[in-house]
């Protein structure tokens, strides 16, 4: 590092001494930095591939896994990061201008956007997690059967209270019995048509009808996936998981970096003649936000 | 063609460019000697000595996959348990078998991801890259030196690997095998799968910089057409790095996640798709053959047409054919699952792709040949290893042809055909490449010469031995040898699947045959071992001992050669003056040098 520290005094502070000119050093920020977000947009496409031919093969495992999202929440996300996206942009402005103090305002709001964001995915992942629809592992179809009938339960009773009409009597959900792994995966035994006939469905288990169409209705937070739903789901909740915990990963370096850039602008690094740094983050957070902005519909807004 | 090529000398060698020295000597301060210790090293941002460190870890990393493939090939030499089981029995494996298997895989996985991954582009790539632009250092220096670390990471976990039980899925972690506990029971696998990761990912940095090395700090008056080809390979091969390698990422992780958590991506069982790995996989793995032997082709065109005194021949075609392979090489992964169960459709499809691939291919080593034509051929050991590249890497390329061909693949996948095929490609290609780039610019690295008979000598054990350990897997495999088995005795085939309804007798003459065949595969894969030893006393003796080198012992015309040997830290004392790469006019020898010096050049004649 003390080498590339004597060298930055022969010429411009800012301009490392294998650059001509601070032009040529911005734009080769810029230039490696889109090559790095179209690497990193390959990396989520090996996710949205992953997506598309799980759900081609097996639809009824996206019809009912989206059931245990909620749109609440992930609208409110995207709001949160869509509004992010403009305090950092914003940010990049004022820092051209060099106005610090607008510039520190405007990265420390982005960084909470960001801190929103990830709140928001603690409270939704762990509630997954509590009602035994966790990835892997941590998917249990017996926690679930337990939370669905509270719910149905606690639901039944806040129309009663309301003296609402319902149509749909809730009605405890038969108890499934050996919903061990081994049944939960069973709607994907067709995986491979070449290989297994998908007519003849997997022994021992009734394939579901798919969700009746509901025009434009939105599930908020009342309907729930019934438990027989949710062991088709597994997959499903293992692809959501993937996808957002990728995606979170993201949002999470991004806030690193924000902290970084953020704390530099402090200490006065910046100025409108240099101020690259804030310029790349931008670039990084705005793509953060973009793959947000894809998986959002694709995860929460399924319709049959 | 003569072994002493002497250009008819100008009278007056005015230096083209003005130097502080005389174009002859050598800077006393260079990249090497300007600082010392070894913490120096490890801060270094400067691209040539990142190269030297890559290139010393790639060096180990390939002794390493080398002792892997000798004590592969002992345990092959006879039929029955042999090594492998003196090994497993002191490692405590239950079954030899399992034990050849984990050889194997080590030899693969170290050889892809550690070795011929980085090989050239990161080692001699981050050497000669920014000199042959004129530059100072590589876009992003500390990028650069971060790659390195990555690099390094990746090591440290691929020896967790082998500490923690080692694996036995073979390179291609093929799946749900490799994702299930429960039958690749060794604890090295997510270790070795988060180590290929760390190294794409390295792989991956390295391209960026090289990417925006090329775009910004090509100075103006060298055009895209006017750079060396040097440099079109290595910005094909980065193109492949930036956009394959991402995919393998996620994989990777994909496949952690579903053997460390559960996840249902892969394993059927779980509710996954194995197929889906494999295209997976090979969307990155049929694309990095080629960040394989595009830098390898790179370093061939510089050498051949610097060691044969003559312009390149077709450069435009040389150069566009490198963007020609990047590209086609993205859509024919499907060709490594010919049996998967994937549709005929997509059979026809890929296969029918597959022979476009061989086109750009072969017009390199058309423009290779006619570039030598009546050349002046300098028969110097850089030399030999390009030659034998061509040689070697057209069996390859044509053995590719029958397995591109869907119905000869049927009888020929899995078996040693394929492993001939791609050790011709791959060490036939990629390491001769990388040992001709060794032996190219050693002088310019280490400012030394090596003593050119006893490599000459270490050229003919390698080249013999790499052909006669590797030819003969051609025969076996078209006879139905299948790879990847630990014993080929008539009781194993007996016992195998495949070994079922034959009969004794066939059995017999079958074996009869793989017997001499393993046999002087053996034999010669020991030629080449002696041929490595002789190779690195070669070079250590030089490090040690070595006549120091001038500044262009080749009389070549790439920016490298105008620097001093080794250059110093910023490479030029002067901004130097770029002109044709390929015209030699402006070199002469002088024996006092043993090298050129520089002269008035020539318009080129064409
Ligand atoms: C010249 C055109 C080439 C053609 C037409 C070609 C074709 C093929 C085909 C069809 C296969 C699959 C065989 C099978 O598994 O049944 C294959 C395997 C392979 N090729 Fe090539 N190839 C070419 C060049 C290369 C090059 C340049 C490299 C590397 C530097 C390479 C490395 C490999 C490797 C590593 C495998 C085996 C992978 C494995 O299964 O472990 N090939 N090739
Ligand atoms: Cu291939």
């Amino acid at each position: 590092m003390s080498q590339a520290d004597a060298d930055h005094q022969h010429h411009d502070e800012h301009v490392a001494h294998h650059f001509e000119s601070a032009g040529q050093q911005v734009s080769s920020g810029k230039l490696g930095m889109w090559v790095f977000l179209a690497t990193e947009i390959l990396m989520f496409g090996g996710l949205f591939v992953l997506y598309a031919v799980y759900r081609h093969n097996n639809p009824e495992t996206f019809e009912y896994g989206h059931l245990l999202l909620e749109t609440k929440w992930g609208a409110i996300n995207t709001l949160v990061l869509i509004a992010s996206s403009f305090t950092m942009a914003w940010g990049v402005r004022t820092a051209q201008l060099n106005k610090r103090k607008a510039t520190s305002v405007l990265l420390t709001l982005t960084l909470l956007g960001g801190l929103g964001f990830m709140c928001i995915k603690y409270i939704e992942y762990s509630g997954k997690f509590s009602h035994g629809t966790g990835p892997g592992k941590f998917f249990d179809v017996v926690a679930y059967e337990k939370y669905y009938n509270k719910h149905q339960a606690d639901h039944a009773h806040d129309h009663d209270a309301k003296g609402e009409a319902h149509d749909e009597p809730a009605e405890p959900a038969p108890v499934l019995h050996g919903t061990t792994r081994a049944a939960a995966i069973a709607p994907a035994v067709n995986f491979h048509s070449d290989i297994a006939d998908p007519a003849a469905g997997p022994a021992g288990l009734v394939k579901l009808d798919p969700p009746k169409p509901k025009g434009f209705h939105i599930p908020w937070v009342h309907d729930k996936p019934t438990p027989a739903q949710v062991v088709q789901s597994r997959n499903f909740v293992d692809i959501y998981f993937a996808m957002t915990g990728l995606h979170g990963i993201h949002v999470l370096v991004g806030m690193g970096l924000i902290g970084w850039i953020l704390s530099r602008n402090m200490r006065g690094h910046f100025s409108s003649k240099n101020y690259m740094a804030v310029d790349l983050v931008g670039l990084y957070w705005h793509l953060v936000d973009l793959i947000w902005i894809f998986l959002f519909p694709l995860l929460y807004l399924i319709h049959t | 063609m003569t072994t002493t090529p002497t250009q008819p000398t100008a009278p007056t060698p005015t230096p083209r460019a003005p130097q502080p020295l005389p174009a002859e000597e050598n800077a006393p301060i260079n990249y090497l000697n300007e600082t010392r210790g070894i913490w120096s090293w490890m801060t270094t941002l400067d691209h040539k000595r990142i190269g030297v460190m890559y290139l010393v870890g790639v060096i180990v990393s390939f002794f390493l996959g080398g002792v892997m493939a000798i004590l592969l090939r002992t345990e092959l030499f006879s039929a029955g348990p042999g090594v492998a089981k003196l090994i497993g029995d002191a490692l405590g494996h239950d079954k030899w078998q399992d034990t050849y298997n984990q050889m194997f895989t080590l030899h693969g996985a170290l050889m892809v991801f550690l070795f011929i991954i980085p090989g050239i582009p990161a080692a001699f790539g981050n050497f000669v890259l920014p000199i042959m632009l004129g530059a100072k250092d590589v876009a992003f220096p500390r990028l650069n030196l971060f790659s390195f670390y990555l690099w390094c990471g990746g090591a440290v976990f691929f020896i967790a690997a082998i500490a923690l039980g080692g694996l036995d899925t073979g390179w291609t972690f093929y799946t749900p095998y490799s994702t299930d506990p429960a039958s690749s029971t060794f604890g090295g696998v997510i270790p070795a799968v988060f180590g290929a990761f760390l190294l794409g990912f390295s792989s991956i940095l390295t391209g960026v910089n090289f990417i925006a090395s090329i775009h910004m700090l090509r100075p103006k008056v060298m055009g895209w057409f006017k750079m060396p080809l040097m440099l079109w390979a290595l910005y094909s091969t980065a193109i492949i790095q930036i956009l394959a390698t991402p995919v393998l990422g996620i994989t990777l992780l994909l496949l952690i996640a579903e053997r460390a958590g559960d996840i249902g991506v892969f394993d059927p069982s779980k509710g996954g798709d194995p197929i889906l790995y494999q295209h997976f996989f090979w969307f990155y793995s049929h694309p990095a053959v080629y960040i394989m032997i595009l830098p390898a082709m790179g370093v061939v065109s510089e050498v051949i047409s610097a060691m044969s005194r003559k312009h390149i021949f077709g450069y435009s075609f040389i150069a566009m054919s490198s963007l020609a392979i990047a590209l086609l090489g993205f859509l024919v992964w499907g060709h490594h699952m010919f049996t998967s169960g994937q549709s005929d459709t997509l059979n026809a499809i890929f296969s029918f792709i597959t022979f476009f691939i061989a086109v750009p291919s072969a017009i390199k080593v058309f423009n290779w040949l006619a570039t030598m034509y009546k050349g002046a051929i300098l028969l110097k050991s850089p030399m030999f290893y390009a030659m034998s590249f061509i040689w070697v890497f057209s069996i390859g390329g044509l053995t590719g042809l029958p397995l591109a061909a869907i119905s000869t693949d049927i009888h020929l996948h899995d078996t040693y055909f394929v492993v001939a095929h791609f050790h011709y490609v791959m060490v036939g290609g990629t390491v001769f490449a990388f040992l001709a780039a060794l032996h190219y610019w050693w002088p310019k690295m280490f400012g030394k010469h090596y003593d050119e008979k006893p490599s000459l000598v270490a050229w003919f054990f390698i080249f013999m031995g790499f052909n006669v350990t590797f030819f003969v897997q051609f025969i076996m495999g078209a006879h139905g040898m299948p790879r990847r088995y630990a014993d080929w005795s008539v009781e194993a085939w007996k016992a195998s699947q495949i070994g079922k309804g034959l009969d004794t007798s066939f059995i017999e003459s079958k074996v009869q045959l793989f017997e001499v065949c393993h046999k002087i595969s053996t034999i010669g894969s020991y030629g080449m071992l002696i041929g490595f030893l002789i190779l690195s006393y070669v070079l250590v003796r030089s490090l040690m001992a070595g006549k120091p080198a001038s500044r262009n012992p080749w009389g070549a015309n790439t920016l490298e050669w105008h620097c001093s040997s080794p250059p110093p830290h910023e490479n030029f004392a002067t901004q130097p003056q770029p002109n044709d790469p390929y015209n030699y006019s402006g070199w002469t020898y002088e024996p006092t040098l043993e090298g050129y010096k520089a002269c008035e050049p020539k318009e080129p004649e064409h």
